[in-house]
């Protein structure tokens, strides 16, 4: 089982804010006789990401058993490479240009089959629960993954706190709408806002996490400030960012890519090595950072949700 | 000419020295091979572009020395797709005949990128001046035409291989689109005109 209670991260483990800055200026003089390819393997990220600094630390985040023992992502591949298509479709693009975007005041409507609807202040919400810091492997539906110490809650806490009724089977998220701070909403490259959705259980499972943080402070804009999804057994896009509503539905919601292509983005979207994207092989990935591509894990190597989907055929639900 | 080409040339080559800089440098982002195959296969289809511009270009102006420039600017998409296709084969797949080969039979956008460079191939062979005698202008004229074959093929790939945003694809395809609707339109003006222009 790769994902395990309470392994300890060694501090030894984990690179130094401080020291990664600095290889990058040492990597940036010691140029010399390396071989193309090797300094290709070993660069870090682009400089134009939002310094480790800008982001608040969080307090009293706790580490949690859901913890994969995996060497994790810089912070500045973390938060200088991803893809957030409000800001633009190059994946430098949401370092450079989500900056624009406002992330207080900030409310989070809770609507749908549910006993307690309302617009809840993001400050608010967040005392209600304790804060851990959990580190997941994320795996992008383009076949390149990261390993990511996120912090936040279970979604299962909030669900639960907001009693979701008898008719609510799934949950649907929606992204912040705001073509004024967001560019890439001014083309219909997808149909915004932004839309995602959870299967109830899915939602419920104590994987999911509501994250608010990332390397122990808050989230940049770039990676979904302030509140976002994170389902690591789902390829990427599922965990979608800077969401300002969750809605409990009686019936599959709509989710942004699959209206985009439903061919190529199914509804579940589960890491899957044996269901190919139709274009592209997603047998393998290639972490950033490494040079050889890596085997692609069942469900991301998150094996205990495989009963979330006993006796479905996955390779009719992708 | 006897500045526009050197100009030119190093314009074409700009772009592969600052790539090779920032290889060496850590300045090519948390996937470098991605950005690697990204940035040669633009220049690739840019090559492309400019190449199939030279002659409309020339009979629009009447500047008939431009056309000192096609072989070039030919020679530099080959250049490109050839780095290209290996940083593909090397960096990027590290020689996995068995996962190339997949992508070759199973995946369209990679057949179509390989056509275009597989296209490329002989025209690349029979760019030199002793080949040109040798097939004879008329023959070696009519092979040249792969190149509108390479250009639609190229076009096609990166068109298939984005997810949603077509902006690029769709800028490179109407560019093609146009250099090959001049051709056409010269191609029947001539027939109904049996002057030479």
């Amino acid at each position: 089982m790769l994902v395990r209670q309470a392994p300890d991260i060694r501090t030894a483990d984990i690179t130094d804010e401080r020291h990664y800055v600095n290889r990058r200026a040492w990597l940036r003089t010691a140029v010399g006789g390396a071989l193309a390819t090797a300094a290709v393997a070993a660069v870090p990220g682009s400089p134009l990401v939002t310094p480790v600094s800008a982001q608040a630390a969080l307090p009293n985040v706790k580490k949690s058993g859901y913890t994969v023992d995996e060497k994790w992502n810089s912070y500045e591949d973390i938060t200088g490479y991803n893809n957030f298509y409000e800001f633009g479709t190059d994946k430098e693009d949401p370092a450079r240009y989500a900056g624009k975007m406002t992330t207080r005041p900030w409310t989070v409507k809770i609507d749908g089959a549910c006993a307690k609807p309302a617009d809840y202040n993001i400050d608010d919400m967040l005392k209600w629960f304790p804060l851990e810091e959990r580190v997941y492997r994320f795996r992008c539906v383009e076949a390149w993954s990261m390993v990511i110490p996120w912090v936040g809650f279970p979604l299962a806490d909030l669900v639960k706190r907001v009693e979701p009724t008898g008719k609510a089977k799934y949950v649907q998220f929606t992204t912040l709408m705001r073509p004024t701070e967001m560019f890439g909403q001014r083309d219909p490259v997808l149909q915004w806002p932004y839309t995602e959705g959870l299967r109830l259980d899915e939602a419920l499972h104590p994987l999911t996490l509501l994250a608010v943080g990332v390397y122990g402070k808050t989230l940049p804009n770039q990676n979904g400030a302030p509140l976002r999804l994170v389902v690591p057994w789902k390829y990427g896009f599922k965990s979608i960012k800077s969401i300002v509503r969750i809605r409990f539905t009686e019936s599959q919601p709509a989710t942004a890519w699959n209206q985009s292509n439903a061919r190529e983005y199914g509804f579940y979207s589960n890491v899957n090595p044996e269901v190919d994207h139709p274009r592209w092989t997603q047998s393998r990935e290639r972490r950033i950072g490494e040079f050889f591509r890596r085997k692609t894990l069942m469900f991301n190597g998150y094996d205990q949700v495989a009963s979330l989907y006993a006796g479905m055929d996955l390779k009719k639900h992708y | 000419m006897r500045y526009v080409k050197p100009l030119v040339f190093a314009a074409m080559l700009a772009p592969l020295v600052w790539l090779v800089a920032r290889a060496f440098t850590g300045g090519l982002g948390a996937n470098p091979i991605d950005r690697i195959t990204d940035e040669t296969g633009t220049m690739a289809l840019r090559s492309i572009v400019l190449t199939l511009a030279v002659t409309p270009f020339r009979r629009v102006t009447g500047w008939n020395e431009v056309i000192r420039l096609r072989r070039m600017l030919g020679l530099f998409a080959f250049t490109y797709a050839s780095l290209h296709f290996l940083t593909y084969i090397v960096l990027d797949q590290f020689f996995d005949w068995t996962a190339i080969s997949g992508d070759l039979t199973k995946r369209p956008f990679i057949m179509a990128g390989f056509t275009a460079f597989v296209v490329m191939v002989p025209l690349a062979v029979t760019s030199t001046a002793g080949w040109i005698r040798r097939l004879g202008g008329r023959a070696w004229q009519r092979l040249h035409r792969l190149t509108y074959v390479a250009a639609i093929a190229a076009v096609v790939h990166y068109w298939w291989l984005v997810k949603a945003d077509i902006t690029f694809p769709r800028r490179y395809a109407i560019a093609i689109g146009a250099l090959l609707a001049f051709r056409a339109w010269h191609a029947i003006r001539r027939r109904q005109s049996p002057a030479p222009l």
